[in-house]
């Protein structure tokens, strides 16, 4: 976040020496002023670079998703074979009775309990607690843990136990495993990535990485990736588990 | 909020941004978002309760186009909570939200592109793999 000591107004020709400062070289003082006059102290977006990045990745991971789950609704679609039940797929048996769905709906309230964690975790940085906001985004990322254990769960038992390759499997149309284990493991390789990502900070914050600036940013734009993976899930959740 | 602390320094923003800043002292980039926690808690409250009536969908077997209707308003009402509170995308400037929200929008016409070509496959391999 501190790397960009931007001096806030370029003068109108960039390349204007200020008042005590040696002449640059002609070709630097151009390529000063060529860059001066493109940027021309224009910002479309009255955020800090860092949160509208964030934001950008965001729209471009959202493509990269909504591509995956568009090529998942055209090959079930297209496909003649009967589609594997999901709700029965996903059951657990619990005490002998068959509950449909039963661990996706924990991952999903998992997940989303995390998004609440870490959402007061953003409040509580910008009030600069730094234990209660670190101790939050801990619990973020154990319920990142959690959900992603879940996962490794609910693989092992589809591959091991019920036969499930990408190429084919028991129950029914091929599709069902090329598309499952691609748009749930990029799922899950998100998670993971997320769990990393708040750990760092977390310890950052912890370690009073951010008093000097007193700028707390970082761990809103953090949030903004955990609770865009949230957001991912609950996609995921509608049109692949429920559909 | 408007709160007399010292500005942090946010690199790249002019110390005067307000001309139109957005209804609310929240949406104040300086000082980030700041709401109270009980919104929070509402918010993931709702969720919860999204979840259960979703996941209700499936429990209570519906079927057809009630099924594919709830599904999908459950998932609408939940991403819309999430994007707009959690992410706090309802206090951002409209420059922001139209950049993030819009794009997305043309992926409609690749799902009804895709959905248009997949019945096409669909109606072939009825027609010559039976």
């Amino acid at each position: 976040m501190s790397s960009q000591p931007t001096p806030s107004a370029p003068a109108e020709s960039g390349s204007a020496a200020l008042p005590g400062v040696p002449a640059p070289a002609p070709v630097v003082a151009g390529l000063r002023g060529l860059v001066a006059d493109w940027s021309s102290d224009q910002q479309a977006f009255k955020v800090s670079w860092g949160k509208a990045m964030m934001w950008i990745f965001l729209l471009s991971d959202t493509f990269i998703f909504s591509c995956f789950l568009t090529g998942y609704m055209t090959v079930r679609i297209a496909s003649t074979d009967t589609w594997p039940n999901p709700s029965i797929v996903f059951g657990l048996k619990v005490g002998g009775a068959e509950v449909p769905l039963l661990l996706i709906a924990i991952m999903t309230f998992v997940l989303i309990s995390s998004s609440g964690t870490m959402a007061m975790a953003v409040n509580f940085a910008y009030r600069r607690d730094r234990v209660k906001c670190a101790s939050l985004m801990f619990a973020t990322a154990l319920f990142g843990v959690a959900f992603v254990s879940m996962q490794a769960f609910e693989w092992s038992k589809l591959i091991f136990t019920e036969g499930v390759r990408p190429w084919g499997n028991p129950m029914g149309a091929p599709q069902f495993g090329s598309t499952f284990f691609m748009i749930t493991g990029f799922h899950g390789l998100h998670v993971s990535c997320g769990v990393i990502y708040l750990l760092i900070v977390a310890t950052k914050v912890l370690r009073g990485r951010y008093e000097r600036t007193g700028n707390y940013q970082i761990v809103e734009i953090a949030g903004l990736y955990w609770h865009f993976v949230d957001l991912v899930w609950v996609f995921i959740f509608a049109l692949f588990y429920l559909w | 909020m408007a709160s007399p602390t010292p500005s942090p320094d946010v690199p790249g923003l002019a110390p005067a941004a307000p001309a139109h800043a957005p209804a609310g002292a929240h949406g104040d980039a300086h000082h980030g978002q700041q709401h109270p926690i009980g919104l929070y808690l509402k918010i993931w409250a709702l969720l919860f309760v999204l979840s259960t009536l979703s996941y209700m969908v499936d429990y209570f077997h519906f079927e057809g186009y009630l099924r594919w209707t709830l599904i999908l308003l459950f998932m609408v009402m939940k991403a819309g909570l999430i994007v707009g509170v959690f992410m706090h995308m309802a206090w951002e400037r409209l420059a922001l939200i139209c950049a993030i929200l819009l794009p997305p929008l043309c992926l409609l016409v690749l799902v009804g592109l895709m959905a248009m070509e997949a019945d096409y496959t669909f109606l072939l391999r009825g027609a010559f793999f039976r």
